[in-house]
């Protein structure tokens, strides 16, 4: 169900999110404390390319691990296997993908 | 004499239900003798396997108030509950009859996870000699007292939920295999452990590690392979 591949894809995603995550509180910690409304964050993060790398890798990493994870739960509790166990994967990861894409416009563009 | 309220599983691979028996307490009395007793005084169709009876060969693990045990060595003043016991088949297998499961899938999975050795000499050849103070060796040493009881797949949840999982004994089997120098295919049993019931399901729960009855550690052993595996990943081997 989980073999050696899947396996590397949710602990390499994992380690990426660890950095990005305390990146991310960090920063929203940080840029609260003068007080900056959300138009004035958005006008710092719209044209980033950096904002979009950021968010962007973040999106990524976010969809493989969820999606892997997701297929672990869904397999043992639900017992959901082979063709089906697959689809519903893709579709998880691809579902996440896209609304994380959308926002990730929404805010760097 | 004081009398013990004993609840027996009987059925088969189609089902059954608990069948409860009045059993005579005595000193250093096991699960094991109470249900030799069961057989030779109360009811002679009871099933059930066994064979040393010292705990050495691994077959009369039960379940044990809902726990996996070695009926053999477990003394009945340690479960006894409200006077009463509660045994039945081992968790996670098919049943044969009544106490009796059947082991096929637990054995099928050490083949499976590459547990046949792969020599590196033949038997023309003299022994190999192995320093028994190598790291390898000391930590294959903390893994080979298996008895094959099948206690620990009865208690992984793991097994339970994925029925493809090779399970905490394979792959402890595995992993010394792995270790051993004399073993002429360690990347053979990599493979066998990477696939869709491989270490990689493993949740690290414990349940292997705290009811194993050798007190053997599988946990560490599936740990180790996963360590193999995601290192042997980095030098591009699969």
């Amino acid at each position: 169900m989980l073999g050696l591949k899947l396996y590397m894809a949710q602990r390499l995603s994992a380690m990426v999110m660890i950095p990005l995550t305390l990146g991310h509180i960090a920063v929203m910690i940080y840029a609260i404390q003068g007080g900056l409304s959300a138009a004035e964050i958005l006008g710092r993060t719209k044209g980033s390319v950096l904002w979009f790398l950021y968010y962007g890798l973040f999106v990524l990493s976010v969809s493989l691990h969820a999606s892997i994870g997701l297929r672990v739960i869904v397999h043992e509790t639900l017992g959901l296997k082979g063709r089906a166990l697959e689809i519903f994967m893709w579709l998880s990861g691809l579902l996440l993908l896209a609304m994380g894409l959308r926002a990730l416009v929404a805010v760097t563009l | 004499m004081q009398e013990m309220d004993v609840s027996v599983w009987r059925g088969d691979a189609n089902g059954g239900g608990l069948e409860h028996f009045k059993v005579p307490a005595r000193d250093s009395q096991t699960i094991l003798d109470v249900v030799a007793w069961i057989q030779q005084h109360a009811d002679p169709t009871l099933s059930y396997r066994y064979a040393c009876r010292v705990g050495m060969c691994g077959s009369c693990a039960m379940m044990v108030n809902g726990v996996p045990r070695w009926t053999c060595r477990t003394h009945v003043k340690t479960v006894l509950k409200d006077n009463a016991i509660t045994i039945a088949p081992l968790r996670n297998l098919p049943v044969i009859k009544d106490l009796a499961a059947d082991m096929d899938p637990f054995f099928d999975k050490w083949v499976a996870a590459g547990g046949v050795h792969h020599p590196t000499r033949t038997r023309d050849e003299p022994i190999e000699i192995l320093d028994p103070k190598t790291p390898e060796r000391v930590e294959t040493d903390t893994g080979i007292e298996c008895i094959n009881c099948s206690v620990c797949y009865a208690a992984c949840d793991t097994v339970s939920n994925n029925v493809d999982f090779l399970g905490p004994a394979a792959l402890q089997r595995a992993w010394t295999l792995y270790l051993d120098p004399k073993d002429a295919d360690p990347n053979a049993i990599l493979d066998a452990v990477s696939g869709k019931g491989g270490c990689h399901n493993c949740h690290s729960q414990g349940s292997c590690t705290l009811h194993c009855p050798n007190g053997l550690n599988p946990m560490k052993a599936i740990a180790g392979l996963k360590r193999a595996t995601v290192s042997s990943f980095f030098k591009g081997g699969r």
